[in-house]
């Protein structure tokens, strides 16, 4: 199990699906999907800059990069490492 | 040549009979929307043309003609009939963008029943006061929706029905639930129709002011005049049109133009129901080789975001006009337009009140990029001086946007709420809560709002409505709720608090306020950034002065402070 994409899921989980939701993989598309909004996007980084203690640039922040919790840990990788 | 064709030649002979005559329409004749909208383009012999187009984000696609849309939107309303729902009760439409939302709105206006159309994304207490204030009867909403209905229900006597329409029976229904399959119904080939008039209820949008709680407003169905003649000159719609609105028919657009206009000219349309990306709106675009598209500032900015380079990947040939709405078009998008789709997006001007498109850029006609264009044919607008209410007899100084009020679409009333109503009009025009100048050609530029609401990505946000969600957190002692500038959406909410004893500013607290609103209200009402500070500006009276924390977010002088409490 990858802890990394385990917190994210449980996350969205939490925070944007209602109880009784279908539920979600690591590939299931989220904002395409209609499950976090570009709006709800801004909550989401923010978790992720709190938690990880990371800062990811706006440019960075799409809604193809936020897609699944897969694309969302690679992009948080990318800057934990930095 | 455009539809529209001389803008003089339009302005000169201008009658909304020219409307009424196409649609076959005669004063104190029946006049239905749900009808127009389906059973009149069958009779007109396009029963088996292709109304909508619709496609899933996991690219599963439906196709409904003409015909379907009349047996559907039947069965709907036999299917509200049989439930006891009579006309003047109002229907609400809380769902994604599936076809229930678009055929189920014309079957709901078949019963005579006034149809109450929500954005799916609004949380529980945003749902809760707009069907309480209308006294909603039923309400059509999805399984992943009805969690949210069912945590407010109990404080909803007048609710009487929730109507899932994609029920699978792996969990029981509960209280007043019950279960409906559009296409698994027996379709109802013979419907009669509720006799609904010109000045028969019809649509019942919430919008949000700067004071009080979110109003309904109410349209009638005399509306189809102004927004049929408005789909056809300004969208310059034509029988052979592929149409794309993408906007949500939770919003004002997303009915008269994502659901009355085009399909009261019998046009094809299509929706995509997904979330915004640039490749999957490209490729949309080219798969249904979309003629006339719709759209937003605020996702023509994220496409100019998204760079130049993922447009050569797709054939867009097939795009033949582009019209934008919600917000101000700044002239960088519509100078990019022309860069890379050969052709300007025309800003169109309107309001969830006028119901129709009443300033724009009209096709053919040259456009000036940042402008507003000018008012569409019938519409008599100005600018007006805000100290006596009187048009500014010259160009070029700036006020508020009046409107004469008397076209089709004119809002009739605030639902339960005519001080409200009232309280929009002075000097005999209705006063749109808008800034703007005309220049010497006759072309509106907007300025600015005349009141505190915030506009997120063309949706109007009330800052009092955020300042109340946000004292039910634990944590907030005080608010203020102001715009801030944002690239994208050109303003999002920025709530400035003070803490109660015991709780200290940290990120992990802002984080959770923020996620608090979302779901309290919706996601446009979050606020993007919260500034912990230890005093709000107050006057001596005790009111939060909102005007110095905006000025300070957008860099503008504070003005006048003698009145300062802590000055």
């Amino acid at each position: 199990m990858d802890e990394l994409k385990e917190v994210i899921k449980n996350y969205i989980i939490n925070e944007y699906l209602e109880p009784d939701s279908e539920p979600i993989t690591y590939d299931t598309p989220l904002i395409s999907g209609g499950i976090v909004d570009s709006f709800s996007m801004v909550s989401l980084k923010r978790f992720l800059e709190n938690k990880y203690n990371i800062q990811i640039p706006d440019e960075k922040a799409t809604p193809e990069a936020f897609d699944s919790v897969n694309k969302i840990a690679e992009l948080v990788r990318e800057f934990t490492k930095a | 040549m455009s539809n529209f064709g001389s803008y003089e030649e339009r302005v000169k002979n201008f009658s909304w009979a020219i409307s009424e005559q196409e649609l076959g329409y005669q004063p104190g004749q029946v006049i239905n929307i749900g009808w127009y909208c389906s059973d009149r383009i069958c009779q007109l012999g396009k029963a088996d043309k292709v109304a909508l187009i619709w496609e899933g984000f996991t690219g599963e696609r439906k196709v409904f003609t003409y015909n379907d849309l009349r047996l559907y939107s039947n069965t709907i309303a036999r299917f509200l009939t049989d439930l006891g729902i009579k006309a003047g009760e109002r229907v609400c439409l809380f769902m994604d963008r599936i076809p229930e939302l678009y055929i189920g709105f014309l079957g709901i206006l078949k019963t005579g029943a006034i149809v109450q159309p929500l954005f799916s994304a609004f949380g529980e207490e945003s749902l809760f006061v707009r069907l309480e204030n209308a006294q909603t009867s039923a309400i059509f909403t999805q399984k992943k929706h009805v969690a949210k209905v069912r945590k407010i229900r109990d404080k909803l006597p007048h609710l009487k029905h929730i109507i899932i329409v994609d029920y699978d029976g792996k969990t029981p229904l509960q209280d007043r639930e019950v279960a409906f399959s559009m296409e698994g119904s027996e379709k109802v080939e013979n419907y009669e129709v509720y006799p609904t008039y010109a000045e028969t209820p019809s649509v019942l949008h919430y919008t949000s002011g700067t004071t009080g709680m979110p109003k309904g407003v109410q349209h009638v169905h005399y509306s189809l005049i102004s927004q049929y003649i408005t789909a056809k000159w300004v969208l310059d719609l034509r029988d052979d049109d592929i149409y794309w609105c993408t906007a949500d028919p939770g919003w004002v657009t997303g009915t008269s133009y994502g659901i009355i206009g085009p399909f009261s000219l019998g046009v094809t349309q299509c929706v995509l129901d997904s979330g915004f990306s640039a490749e999957a709106w490209y490729r949309f675009i080219e798969k249904n080789r979309v003629t006339v598209w719709y759209t937003a500032p605020t996702a023509i900015r994220s496409l100019m975001k998204a760079g130049d380079e993922i447009i050569k990947n797709f054939d867009l040939s097939s795009l033949r006009h582009l019209a934008s709405v919600g917000e101000p078009l700044n002239p960088e998008a519509v100078n990019w337009s022309i860069r890379v789709f050969g052709k300007p997006f025309h800003d169109t001007y309107w309001q969830t009140e006028t119901g129709c498109i009443v300033i724009t850029n009209f096709p053919g006609m040259p456009v000036k990029p940042g402008s507003m264009g000018r008012p569409f044919p019938g519409i008599t607008a100005t600018v007006l001086n805000p100290n006596n209410h009187e048009p500014y007899p010259e160009p070029g100084r700036i006020g508020l946007i009046g409107l004469k009020p008397g076209w089709p679409s004119m809002m009739r009333t605030y639902w339960n709420n005519e001080e409200a109503y009232k309280n929009k009009f002075r000097n005999g025009w209705y006063l749109t809560g808008d800034r703007a100048r005309i220049d010497k050609e006759g072309y509106f530029w907007f300025v600015g709002r005349d009141d505190d609401v915030i506009n997120t990505g063309g949706h109007l946000v009330s800052p009092f409505e955020v300042e109340s969600a946000l004292l039910e957190h634990p944590a907030v002692a005080e608010s203020a709720v102001v715009s801030k500038p944002d690239p994208i959406n050109m303003e999002v909410v920025k709530a400035f608090v003070t803490l109660k004893p015991g709780f200290t500013p940290s990120k992990d607290l802002e984080l959770d306020i923020m996620n608090f609103i979302r779901k309290k209200l919706s996601p446009l009402a979050m606020p993007q950034e919260i500034e912990f500070i230890d005093v709000l500006p107050k006057t001596r009276s005790g009111k939060i002065m909102r005007r110095i924390l905006h000025a300070k977010e957008w860099g503008e002088e504070i003005g006048d402070t003698s009145t300062l409490e802590n000055e």
